[in-house]
């Protein structure tokens, strides 16, 4: 024991002495690499950065964000964390920072909690465009908006008031609770529902985290604590398909409207068997390509995200930033049994 | 004439047939090794990995590790009394949902920080109670509380985060040493660190910990009050966590029910790979920070390497069942040469002529 | 002077046996919970889906339970069945689509050998280099999870690419009993029955209740060891592939957190953590038990996020039951002992 104490503490010393030496070692390291503050670093690598990975909607987003960099020959890259939480992503940015990419293009988990990372990486040089899901203004550069969002929540509000009769219960199923598109909607739909859809109940919003699994399992416990439930909305691509799968071998089937934001290939067995009758959303893939497009636009220093700024988006055409530094793809659009077949993402 | 008497007196071993120089006795040990492969991956990584050797990858490491350094410092001395705790984790969540919510109640940080610290303790003694007084085994019990604990954070908040605080300690949290690129949170490390230090290996309380590492029964026989160390040790556990809950919020600026979920893996893994045993009665404090650190790097450089993130996971992984499996191993190997200071003893034979 | 009692009737020990068996308070408290949503909402119980989902959705959790109580009562535990349910979900999904026209036995085959598989590392390393359980299963857990996000990327399993057959047998029923549920239940009674009556299984109790006697009694430990990780590792196999049946949709976080539900469940249902006692049919209850408090919470106008906390204490609430019974137990031991000295 007189040995090992002796042997402990001569070590514990030791390993303090080294530990110190290496990380005075760290801190001496040559301060090389690219990335200044201010103008662009003129490196067009862009990294898209979506909510979570495994996601239908994100992979089509930068899949259309992959063919926009292809074609001004940039580098593209796609990371993300495996669940839908702000301090996944935080990380993430933390890493593109210190590799000085020239741009990230982010959908982000919470309006707030990223806002440090990013304008770390803002000073190191990296231009950050928001789309699909924002961050608050002062902490990103331009933000690509996929439609109103008065649109998109009142496009789910009348396809939910249509199909249940405008009157009865219905619930919503959401993504995770911070996400600031989600919430914004929510907020919109219910002042809608207040102010023209007097006979419908709002009974509860459920939230499925985004994950399969959990919007399935939230989705039957909703059927199983309100047995006259009318109707489902579910703005989220992972919810709405979830819920379609539950419903389709539920009793529910055709009792239980429901509708939302999804894309046309996973609903189109539930809208041919009737699961759904319709729902919404836009083209993620426009969405993406628009988005890198202003990455680069950034990048090459062509706009700084004021007001008035135009940039070519390349198949798209050109685009004007808006207030608060937004850009707006366009309207949403209804896809029901006449033309989902008409539609591969 | 023979000399019977002295043929016959059995070859006594002294101390020196055993002993070792300092110098081999350290090199040859686990946490040299652990130390060294740090050395060697942080070497690999300055050539091989672009961006690496940019001063701020110190930084975004040490933020990144600091509530794994943190924990650390008290599990080891806990795994070193042949007992666990799982439920680090889920106390990190916890005092984070708590200053979450207590902030956004109203409260300012400071109470709110001083109120998480106390969940925290509370937590730990809880845990205390049920391993030293009802004596249940810690293995079942933190099982037990790991769940309690995350299922209290996730229902006081649900999935909802807190987000907004003050910015003052937001920036405090993530604030460098000035001059350097290293987080102030090290300082707060290194502060702990020799704390714990001088209470392992300078205070009779640390031999108190060694010996009933070592065998329970007789540090209780030698006067060691044996139940009051192990609950002393879970309270000291839970506020450790609570603290490194309190980092972790205002660095990522986020207070989540689900916040940390899966560090009590991380924590575990740096200690084994350092070196403690799961038996306990041995290991240093050292191992365990190298072995952190360790994990942090390869985890940095596999991340700016553009790796998926989860390889680190399979090698953490691996990492761990290999030193496990290698102390076990090595433990056999020494045994089966019977010869500890590697010379031959003179044979007993009296024939000397 | 001893005191003569009349010996108990057969049937008296009996019933006193059932009563006061540990299963059926558990069984007790799950009718009580069942009833208590029911009273608040009849369609917990009495909708077709209602009941359907009680009996379904706990299924899977039931295989990886009784596989994590053979392991816990040979007194180890294995933390890495969450991840080995995820890797077989995800292999499922797989062969579907590379191998187009695979029959659905083969997929359950491949699935319960693969887990095996991955059951037999872990059980090689704690059986042969004698390291605790709770390291090698905390480090397996870490490294094929790893290895399934590694190999799944961002991708994951649609639906849509399992043949019909197959996911019907997610939500099929045959006599208002889904299949899942069926499948479970036949492979409780198997385990069951060949843990109670198999010298092997009595092994297992032995070795759980003091390995070194049993190592000295002659017990081929290393065998029984080797033997309750590879059926631990395989039900967790079959579980993944039904989980793809049941949700269609896999990624790489599927069964996150599943080892700490099946070890809860298992302990609530009276196996206790220390090895040598409990039986199957506790942990099947208490899997069943665990799930049915998730969703009865909210009816009884609980959130459901507070359900984490309700499974915390039970599992404390099981420990120190156990131990109050232990320590009741042993004095009564003492107490004859004495009284017959």
């Amino acid at each position: 024991m007189f040995g090992n104490t002796r042997k402990a503490r001569i070590g514990a010393i030791a390993g303090l002495a080294l530990s110190v030496a290496l990380v005075a070692t760290g801190c001496a390291a040559t301060d090389g690499g690219s990335g200044d503050g201010g103008e662009g670093s003129g490196e067009l690598s862009v990294t898209f950065l979506p909510k979570n990975l495994g996601n239908a909607y994100f992979d089509t987003s930068y899949d259309g964000g992959k063919e926009a960099i292809e074609e001004f020959g940039g580098t593209a890259a796609e990371v993300g964390p495996a669940t839908g939480s702000p301090d996944g992503q935080v990380s993430y940015i933390n890493t593109l920072a210190q590799q000085g990419v020239g741009a990230i293009v982010l959908s982000a988990n919470d309006p707030t909690a990223l806002c440090d990372a990013v304008n770390e990486a803002r000073d190191n040089g990296v231009k950050v465009v928001t789309f699909d899901a924002d961050t608050s203004p002062d902490c990103r550069d331009l933000f690509i908006n996929q439609a109103e969002a008065e649109g998109i929540a009142k496009i789910q509000v009348d396809l939910i008031s249509e199909q249940i009769g405008d009157a009865g219960k219905i619930a919503i199923l959401s993504a995770t609770a911070n996400a600031t598109n989600q919430n914004a909607w929510i907020e919109l739909m219910e002042t809608e529902l207040a102010a023209n859809h007097p006979n419908i109940e709002l009974v509860e919003v459920v939230y499925g985290d985004d994950d399969d699994q959990t919007s399935f399992d939230k989705t039957a416990a909703l059927l199983q604590t309100y047995p006259d439930l009318k109707g489902i909305v579910s703005p989220t691509t992972v919810g709405i398909a979830a819920a379609a799968r539950y419903l389709q071998t539920s009793e529910f089937k055709g009792k239980v409207q429901l509708t939302g934001l999804g894309t046309p290939n996973q609903m189109r067995d539930f809208v041919e068997d009737g699961t759904v009758t319709a729902f919404a959303l836009w083209n993620p893939s426009d969405l993406g390509y628009l988005a890198a497009f202003a990455a680069k636009a950034l990048i090459d220093g062509d706009i700084t995200g004021a007001e008035g700024d135009t940039f070519d988006a390349g198949k798209l055409g050109s685009y004007t930033v808006g207030a608060d530094a937004t850009v707006l793809l366009g309207d949403p659009y209804v896809f029901n049994a006449e033309n989902i077949a008409d539609f591969d993402f | 004439m023979v000399d019977i008497m002295g043929a016959l007196a059995p070859a006594t071993r002294t101390y020196k047939d055993y002993s070792q120089p300092l110098w081999r006795r350290l090199l040859l040990s686990r946490e040299a090794a652990v130390i060294g492969a740090l050395a060697l991956v942080i070497i690999v990584s300055m050539i091989s990995v672009k961006s690496f050797s940019k001063p701020i990858t110190v930084t975004y490491l040490f933020l990144d590790i600091a509530p794994i350094l943190l924990i650390a410092l008290p599990m080891t001395l806990i795994i070193i009394t042949g007992e666990i705790d799982l439920s680090v984790a889920s106390i990190v969540g916890l005092s984070s949902v708590t200053l979450g919510v207590l902030h956004q109640g109203g409260m300012p940080i400071e109470g709110a920080a001083v109120v998480s610290l106390l969940v925290g303790a509370a937590a730990g003694a809880l845990n205390g109670f049920l391993i030293t007084v009802v004596g249940l085994p810690s293995l079942a019990v933190t099982i037990g509380t790991l769940a309690l604990y995350r299922g209290l954070a996730v229902g006081l908040l649900g999935t909802k985060a807190v987000t907004e605080f003050t910015e003052f300690w937001t920036d405090l949290a993530k604030s460098k040493i000035p001059g350097t690129t290293i987080p102030s949170v090290v300082v707060l490390i290194v502060v702990l660190a020799i704390v714990f230090v001088v209470l392992l290996h300078f205070t009779k309380f640390g031999r108190g910990i060694y010996a009933i590492g070592l065998s329970p029964e007789t540090a209780r026989f030698s006067g060691i009050r044996v139940e009051r160390t192990k609950f002393i040790l879970f309270v000291i556990a839970g506020l450790i966590s609570a603290l490194a809950g309190i980092y972790y919020t205002l660095r990522f600026s986020s207070a989540r029910g689900d916040n940390a979920a899966g560090l009590e893996l991380s924590v575990i893994a740096a200690v084994m790979i350092g070196g403690v045993s799961i038996f306990g009665g041995r290991g240093t404090l050292v191992g365990p920070l190298a072995g952190a650190v360790l994990i942090g790097v390869l985890a940095s450089a596999l991340r700016l390497a553009n790796v998926t993130s989860d390889v680190i996971n399979i090698i953490t992984g691996a990492l761990l069942v290999a030193s496990v499996v290698g102390t076990s191993f090595l433990a056999w190997a020494r045994k089966s040469r019977s010869r500890p200071g590697g010379k031959k003893p003179e044979p007993l034979t009296g024939a000397k002529s | 002077m001893t005191t003569v009692t009349a010996p108990e009737s057969r049937i008296a020990r009996t019933v006193r046996a059932i009563v006061t068996a540990r299963e059926t308070g558990i069984l007790l408290a799950l009718i009580i919970v069942v009833l208590a949503a029911t009273i608040k909402n009849p369609t917990f119980l009495f909708s077709s889906d209602g009941f359907r989902d009680l009996l379904l959705t706990p299924s899977i959790l039931l295989l990886v339970a009784i596989g994590q109580a053979v392991v816990i009562i040979t007194r180890n535990v294995d933390l890495s069945v969450g991840s080995t349910l995820g890797l077989t979900a995800y292999l499922t999904g797989r062969l579907f689509i590379d191998v187009p026209g695979i029959p659905i036995v083969a997929v359950f085959l491949i699935g319960i050998v693969f887990g095996g598989l991955l059951g037999l590392i872990n059980g090689a390393l704690v059986a042969f280099a004698k390291v605790p359980s709770l390291v090698i299963t905390l480090g397996t857990m870490y490294a094929f999870r790893g290895i399934n996000v590694l190999w799944a990327g961002s991708d994951r399993i649609n639906s849509s690419d399992m043949p019909k057959d197959f996911l019907a047998l997610g939500t099929q029923s045959v006599l208002f009993i889904p299949v899942l549920t069926i499948i479970a239940i036949v492979v409780l009674v198997v385990a069951a029955w060949f843990l109670r009556n198999k010298r092997a299984g009595r092994e297992l109790y032995a070795i759980g209740s003091d390995p070194d006697a049993a190592n000295l009694y002659g017990l081929k430990v290393t065998n029984r060891l080797l033997g309750a990780f590879i059926l631990c590792g395989a039900l967790a196999g079959l579980a993944g592939v039904l989980w793809a049946a049941r949700y269609g949709t896999v990624n790489s976080q599927a069964g996150t957190g599943f080892e700490l539900q099946a070890v809860g469940a298992a302990v609530i249902g009276g196996v206790a953590i220390f090895g040598g006692s409990g039986s199957l049919w506790g942990a099947a209850i208490g899997a069943y038990l665990l799930f049915t408090i998730n969703r009865a919470l909210p009816i009884l106008g609980v959130q459901d996020f507070w359900q984490r906390a309700v499974v915390g204490v039970l599992i404390i609430g099981a420990i120190v039951l156990d131990r109050l019974l232990a320590q009741r137990q042993a004095r009564k031991l003492v107490e004859a002992r004495d009284s017959n000295g």
